[in-house]
């Protein structure tokens, strides 16, 4: 029998909290491969921010072994940012494990995978964790996933991750039916890599999956999309410690470091080959990561500027999905726009900048790609409003999405509002079962990249779920709304929105900067406005009192200080035209924004 | 800026008591420790008397402080004074509450020695003066200033509140026009401010209105104008001749000594401020030792920012070069003749903005 036969190689599908890194740790100590004294809870996650939120960013993969078989357990991306990774690790498996919440029932990003996994033609193996608690409704839960996925009802096991309870029932069942990877040994080695971080003393370290011929330790290995050759170092297994081998085989799932300096150089879906012996065809699926929304970040402390590009660089070295590059703005100062794969990315990238760089940051509101067409068939492409052409304008395009929401039927209504307020336009609605449906929209990002999953969080207690994917571009009756001071236009607050939001728009942000902005010696208005149509006023009255009413030899001391305090302030004023305006204020205004 | 020379000593006398405390109030004073009076009394007079066998120059002006000088013995005062040296024709000023004023306490007042009496009118109106936390009646102070009046100090002078969060255009036009019956010689006008640490401060209900405090400014000033009153100081309003020498000197830079509990004294660029609780001070000076709690010298800057936040304050202004142009931001708010510069209306009403936009010209 080939080794190949004794092979399992499979992910875990499943929705935040609904006990992923359990099982994981479950199935580490039930193998063996962790003693239980060295276990520690989700084993897997290594990132704080991943342990903390509960999400896995990297995934991880380990090797176990269970009655004579191998089964490889790949860890995937838990955010809907990372759909890509996620194609990329299904890629390197036969079959996924389902994990639903038996008392929440199938959540929308768990669908969404699933039907990437049946896409692929993946074995899905359909479990409902948490049998055990009081809440579980196991009948209900097990009728919504053979109605969702046509997975026979009674063909779904039933485990509790947190007792052990059924697990090696699972594992058996994953021996029984994920199939053994296929894969010719004496083919020219094909191997895909679905993962790749930076360790800052062995370089790059990629995981991959050998799927045809040989990688061998010692050999030289080429890229075949980045287009450059290696040496490789150190191929190996993780059970979960970290071991080398001499050589990874088909079926097989490994880790390779070959003196790589660059994340960048070992993205997801790379194919790796041999150079004496190199693959005439790359593996499909590869596809270059593209940034969907965008974002000023700049140091509060101006004087941070330079360790922020530092961290930048670094932190690049780490994740190549991420863009920048330097950008001023009159308000905010020397900074970077940056682009991201979405919103929960953003926001991932900026919690690492403070965490783990200590530094302090603001963000501007976030931005998507519009494509503004200006005529002669001339197309530029809009990240940033400041770029948004001012002359001649023929039309605008927007990025859309296809939204998914699997809702309780009791919170239809709202989110159908929520969808509705946010230009979307319903698609599909299908009751799962009596109690749950599935809501699909086509909604234009930008409205989703602020605040709406805070939205639909709050709106539906917490129950609903989303999912999304990009669905191409539409024409829009898009404006640029400019916000200005004494006629003035801050940059840090012009925004491309949708012409039915303009008015809405300025006037909240109008409202808001008046509440802001200090009182200067003179009136100062502050407009919102469309070319050159104001939108929106408000003004902030001239100064008309600041003065001691007492200077006496008493207290002279501390009103002293207290001036030379607000002389102090004023120098850490930015000027924007005669206005000085704190950069807190500037900083609040952007912080309520987003 | 330099300060400017002044002939003999300027003295504050600090008197840490008071029947109530308003809550608006930020000094140095307490209501629980009159015991205190006869000994803190003894003490003025024993560091007065380590002052004069150091040589400190008679006193050109005396200001009785507080607190609530009018609550200590009129012959406290007098002994307070006996144990300084004083210029011919020194100025003494003491501050009184009306509750204290009666014909026999103004009396021995004067035969104490003081010559100009400053009386704590606030408001005349009872709104007002319940939003001040003030627990006076306003027909006894209007009667207590009368008798000031009429007591035959050298000059006096009234200190009123405008602003307090109860007070209309109407009820401060009252109370200035019931105290101008009077014919002051003299009037302090405090905008009300909110101190911090004070029990105004935690209540936002009763903080001012900035912009109505303004146009009550605006108001008072042509008001006293028209009265034969002008301004001499942002606060400060009097007919010829009739300022307070004492606080001019201060405003104009003049060195100054401060004796009693949390009093202040500035020589050159050293200032330096005693204990601030009366036992404390008490204590220290009957054991011989200097109440001093603390003590800075200021350095050029400094100097020059604090002589500047006091003479600009004045209606003489600061020296200014005619030939050096005025910041453009303050073009609107100050006033330059003669070789000086001094604040307009606008101008005193924003005098904190000029005082920091001058000091970035004048003090680098």
């Amino acid at each position: 029998m080939p080794v190949t036969q004794r092979m399992r190689n499979f992910s875990i599908i499943a929705h935040i909290d609904h006990g992923k890194s359990t099982l994981s740790d479950r199935i580490l100590e039930l193998t063996g491969a962790v003693a239980q004294r060295e276990m520690r809870e989700q084993y897997l996650d290594s990132m704080d921010i991943e342990r903390e939120r509960g999400i896995t960013i990297k995934a991880q993969n380990v090797r176990v072994t269970w009655k004579g078989h191998i089964l490889h357990l790949i860890d995937t991306p838990g955010h809907v940012d990372f759909g890509y990774e996620v194609s990329r690790s299904l890629a390197a498996c036969e079959g996924v494990v389902l994990l639903v919440d038996a008392s929440q029932g199938i959540e929308a990003q768990t669908l969404a995978n699933c039907y990437l996994a049946l896409e692929n033609d993946l074995e899905i193996v359909a479990v409902m964790n948490k049998v055990d608690l009081p809440a579980a409704d196991p009948q209900r839960v097990a009728t919504e996933i053979e109605k969702v996925l046509g997975i026979d009802a009674s063909s779904i096991l039933s485990i509790s991750a947190k007792t052990g309870q059924g697990v090696a029932e699972l594992l058996d069942a994953i021996v029984e039916r994920i199939p053994p990877p296929k894969g010719d040994a004496s083919a020219p080695l094909r191997a895909l890599i679905f993962d790749s971080y930076y360790d800052q003393y062995r370089g790059v370290i990629s995981s991959l999956r050998v799927m045809d011929g040989e990688l061998s330790s010692g050999s030289r290995v080429r890229f075949m999309q980045a287009g450059v050759s290696h040496d490789v170092e150190e191929i190996g297994v993780r059970t979960p410690v970290p071991t080398a081998v001499a050589k990874l085989g088909p079926g097989e799932v490994g880790y390779l470091i070959a003196g790589i300096k660059n994340v960048g150089e070992a993205r997801s879906g790379e194919t790796v080959t041999g150079s004496d012996r190199p693959a005439t065809t790359p593996l499909s699926g590869y596809r270059d990561p593209k940034p969907m929304v965008f974002c000023g970040l700049y140091p509060i402390d101006g004087d941070e500027y330079s360790d922020l590009r530092e961290s930048l660089e670094k932190l690049r070295l780490n994740d190549a999905s991420f863009t920048y590059e330097p950008e001023t703005s009159g308000a905010l100062g020397f900074g970077f726009r940056c682009g991201f794969l979405g919103l929960l990315h953003m926001e991932i990238v900026r919690e690492r900048l403070e965490r783990e760089f200590g530094l302090s940051l603001i963000a501007t509101a976030p931005s998507v790609c519009y494509l503004a067409h200006v005529g002669d068939g001339e197309v530029i492409s809009v990240d940033n409003p400041s770029v948004f052409p001012t002359g001649r304008l023929e039309q605008v395009e927007e990025p859309y999405l296809s939204v998914s929401v699997l809702t309780p039927s009791e919170y239809t209504g709202a989110v159908m509002d929520l969808c509705q307020s946010r230009r979307g336009e319903m698609t599909k609605m299908e009751y799962l079962s009596p109690e749950r449906l599935e809501l699909a929209y086509r909604i234009p990002l930008a409205e989703v990249v602020i605040d709406f999953f805070d939205q639909l969080k709050s709106r539906t207690k917490g129950y609903a779920s989303l999912d999304y994917e990009p669905a191409g571009y539409e024409v829009s009756d898009l404006v640029k709304v400019d916000i200005l001071l004494n006629n003035v236009a801050v940059d840090a607050f012009s925004m491309i929105v949708h012409r039915s939001k303009s008015y809405e728009y300025g006037r909240r942000m109008t409202e808001r900067l008046r509440e802001l902005i200090p009182r200067q010696l003179f009136d100062v208005p502050i407009q919102a406005a469309i070319g050159g149509r104001v939108v929106a006023r408000e003004t902030v009255k001239a100064k008309r009192k600041d003065v001691l009413a007492k200077c006496y030899g008493g207290d002279v001391s501390r009103k002293r200080k207290l001036l030379e305090r607000q002389k102090e302030g004023k120098k850490r004023m930015k000027a924007i035209g005669r206005v000085e305006v704190p950069q807190e204020a500037f900083i609040s205004a952007l912080r309520l924004e987003s | 800026m330099g300060h400017q020379a002044v002939e003999g000593t300027a003295v504050y006398i600090h008197v840490p008591f008071c029947s109530i405390r308003c809550d608006y109030c930020a000094f140095a004073t307490w209501t629980d420790r009159d015991s205190l009076m006869g000994a803190y009394v003894a003490a003025l007079r024993e560091e007065i008397a380590t002052a004069v066998d150091s040589a400190m120059e008679p006193a050109s002006s005396v200001f009785f402080g507080g607190g609530t000088p009018s609550r200590l013995a009129p012959e406290a005062i007098q002994s307070v004074l006996g144990s300084l040296g004083l210029r011919e024709g020194a100025e003494v000023t003491m501050e009184a509450n009306p509750e204290d004023v009666n014909q026999a306490s103004l009396a021995r007042w004067r035969e104490a020695g003081v010559t100009r009496l400053s009386i704590g009118v606030q408001s005349l109106d009872p709104t007002v003066l319940a939003s001040l936390g003030r627990h006076q009646d306003a027909a006894q102070s209007l009667e207590a200033a009368w008798a000031v009046a009429g007591a035959g100090f050298d000059t006096w002078s009234a200190d009123l509140v405008f602003g307090a969060r109860a007070e209309t255009m109407q009820s401060w036009e009252t109370t200035l026009g019931t105290i101008l019956e009077l014919d002051p010689p003299h009037l302090s006008c405090y905008s009300l401010m909110v101190e911090p640490g004070t029990p105004l401060q935690a209540d936002l209900a009763r903080h001012p209105d900035n912009d109505l405090q303004a146009e009550l400014y605006e108001a008072t000033e042509e008001i006293l104008a028209g009265s034969g009153l002008s301004w001499y100081e942002v606060s400060n309003w009097a007919i010829p001749d009739a300022h307070c020498r004492h606080n001019l000197s201060f405003w104009k830079g003049g060195d100054y000594r401060g004796f009693g509990c949390a009093a202040h004294s500035r020589a050159g660029e050293r200032r330096w401020w005693n204990l601030r609780t009366p036992e404390r001070y008490i204590e220290a000076v009957s054991q011989g030792r200097d109440p001093m709690a603390a003590e800075e010298f200021l350095d050029p800057t400094q100097r020059c920012l604090e002589a500047l936040m006091g003479a600009i304050r004045t209606r003489e202004g600061i020296p200014w070069d005619p030939g050096r142009p005025v910041p453009a931001r303050l073009s609107e708010l100050v006033v330059q003749e003669a070789g000086r510069l001094h604040l307009n209306l606008g101008g005193r009403l924003l005098a904190n903005e000029v005082t920091e936009e001058l000091s970035g010209a004048l003090c680098g």
